[in-house]
């Protein structure tokens, strides 16, 4: 359990953040520059300090004013991933990698060198100077030398944000292993919804300095009142799925949601894995009746459940699928179908991107 | 040391000045890393007022912080009293007191190359460090000692070259005794107030200028071989 209550003054900006979660798994903090994402995970790694609160962790107090407690970072045997890497240019990779190892007793130690070094694949980068790493390079080996360390909760801070999108890719599948194979929870920052698709179970939304909402992914995502995707063009919602059978004569792979299937072009994953569908509302079709004559390979039965004029010039049309699926059309179509909630209609998915489970996460046409 | 083209005055204080010199530096150095890493990392009260008693020797008359030093140090001083008879330590018109005046007066040149190096070093690294286990003492000695290294060799060749050069503070502290306390300054201008001194004059200028040369030349090859080090 993790249990963060924080008060902080900083300048004009107070932050002010409570919540609570079960610490296992990736908890995600989320929200717009300036939301206060950073401070909260510097106090919790004790490099800055609330004015006021307490910080649990799995019943251990790292922080608390009433009961003066505050443990310096070095104490509270958490694991930190900077943004900027943080590598120390002075120690070669190696040394790098063990710096914090060596301060933990042996019997102590969770994880082993070997193992951190394949989980990473930084085998290859071991006698390399700091200086001949690529942005990718370096953020693996920031990542592994908190790992060595053995922590009881890694702490994350936008550890892709400096990379373009080509390390992204190199680094996120790494990150993404965390989880599964070390049981070690961690608390992830990060303003990409991508991310948070592709790794998180726990939302925790943050606004100006103040926690808007706590929950899992899919139900924080989908909730259109909270402005998770703010004005973003790619709005859309997000199915929580599983892998139910591959098809290799069809080359589709059938992703199981509730009694419905998801029809996906074929990827490797096991039967049962859980997989996160993300649809874009643009990449959405309505139809009236079942459409035979057609390319799209998803058409789902739907009711409408909400129709809301959004920006005057589309409207978005929020739909039960079996899940939840959001179309966004214009004000014409709307008018042409006479939608109203409670109606029943057929959605067609063009395409969907997939999250978590995947090779990666990119778009797939259907 | 006897150099076959100078006088044994001369090259007496050649040698002294030296001597004194290297004990002033490094005598001074562990301090000037502490005040330095202190001004440079953390804030307490007061740092403007230690901040600035580093910096007195800079602006000061030299003569005003070698009386100061005579007032302190000297065998009836505050200080000076005191270390000869409990310790029997005495500083006065000796080669240690020329150091003593050295290292004050080299003190705040030393000082600021360090801390100036110092604050270069990313404070993230130093926070990386804290939260990979290592206390602040641990960090200093493995993240930022190993980083200012090339601002510890400026400030101690800086250091160094301004005691070569000290005059004022050191013949008022500690007079100027051949062999003792007649150090390179010393010792030219002594010369200077002597009739046929030029010839020697001129050798110990020649000398001055020559070691001046050696230790700038010495730092910049050792200062850029540690950063390439340093920084891959």
């Amino acid at each position: 359990m993790l249990r963060i209550h924080v008060k902080k003054q900083q300048g004009s900006f107070t932050v002010d953040a409570s919540f609570q979660v079960q610490s296992a798994g990736v908890t995600a903090l989320f929200g717009p520059s300036g939301a206060g994402k950073t401070s909260i995970i510097n106090m919790v790694a004790g490099l800055s300090q609330p004015d006021e609160g307490s910080i649990v962790v799995n019943g251990r107090a790292v922080f608390d004013s009433k009961k003066k407690i505050d443990l310096p970072p070095e104490k509270r045997g958490f694991g930190c991933v900077f943004q900027d890497g943080r590598i120390f240019p002075h120690l070669s990779v190696r040394s790098n990698l063990t710096y914090g190892m060596k301060l933990v007793p042996k019997e102590k130690r969770a994880i082993g060198f070997d193992q951190v070094v394949e989980l990473l694949g930084i085998d290859h980068l071991l006698q390399r100077r700091v200086k001949n790493l690529s942005g990718g390079e370096k953020q693996r080996v920031a990542i592994g030398r908190a790992l060595l360390t053995s922590p009881s909760l890694l702490l994350m801070d936008e550890p892709l944000a400096s990379l373009d999108a080509g390390r992204k890719a190199e680094v996120l599948p790494f990150v993404e292993r965390l989880p599964i194979q070390l049981s070690i929870p961690i608390l992830y920052v990060t303003h990409s919804l991508d991310e948070i698709l592709n790794l998180a179970d726990t939302l925790v939304l943050l606004k100006s300095g103040r926690v808007q909402s706590v929950g899992p992914v899919e139900s924080i995502v989908n909730q259109r009142d909270l402005p998770v995707f703010g004005d973003r063009d790619d709005t859309g919602s997000v199915l929580a799925t599983f892998v139910d059978h591959h098809d290799n004569d069809e080359g589709l792979t059938y992703l199981r949601m509730g009694s419905q299937f998801i029809k996906v072009p074929l990827f490797a994953a096991d039967i049962g894995v859980p997989v996160r569908v993300r649809i874009n509302s643009r990449n959405v079709v309505l139809a009236l009746s079942r459409p035979s004559d057609t390319s799209v390979q998803n058409i789902l039965p739907a009711v409408v459940e909400h129709v809301n004029e959004c920006d005057g010039v589309f409207i978005d049309v929020r739909l039960d699928a079996g899940g939840p699926v959001t179309a966004r059309i214009t004000k014409k179509a709307r008018s042409d179908l006479q939608l109203m909630p409670g109606q029943q209609v057929f959605v067609m998915i063009k395409s969907v991107a997939i999250s978590r489970g995947s090779a990666n996460g990119q778009d797939r046409s259907i | 040391m006897s150099l076959p083209f100078l006088t044994p005055l001369e090259s007496d204080a050649l040698r002294l000045s030296l001597w004194v010199s290297s004990w002033a530096v490094l005598g001074s150095l562990p301090l000037g890393i502490l005040t330095a890493w202190l001004l440079a990392r953390w804030r307490f009260p007061g740092k403007v007022v230690v901040d600035g008693i580093i910096h007195l020797p800079l602006v000061l008359p030299p003569v005003v912080t070698g009386y100061l030093l005579l007032v302190v140090l000297g065998r009836k001083g505050l200080l000076g009293e005191w270390l000869y008879q409990g310790l029997g330590i005495s500083v006065a018109f000796n080669w240690k007191g020329a150091a003593v005046a050295a290292a004050v007066m080299s003190f705040p040149l030393m000082v600021r190359a360090v801390r100036l190096s110092i604050e270069a070093v990313d404070p993230g690294l130093e926070a990386a460090a804290r939260t990979l286990g290592a206390g602040p003492v641990r960090v200093f000695f493995t993240i930022t000692l190993p980083l200012v290294l090339p601002g510890i060799f400026t400030g101690l060749i800086l250091a160094f070259a301004r005691s070569l050069g000290e005059f004022g503070a050191t013949i008022t502290f500690v007079s100027n005794i051949p062999g003792e306390t007649q150090t390179l300054p010393l010792a030219l201008y002594t010369l200077t107030q002597v009739p046929d001194g030029e010839a020697g004059a001129m050798r110990l200028c020649a000398v001055a200028i020559l070691v001046a040369m050696i230790a700038l030349i010495a730092s910049e090859v050792t200062a850029k071989r540690v950063e390439k080090r340093l920084r891959g």
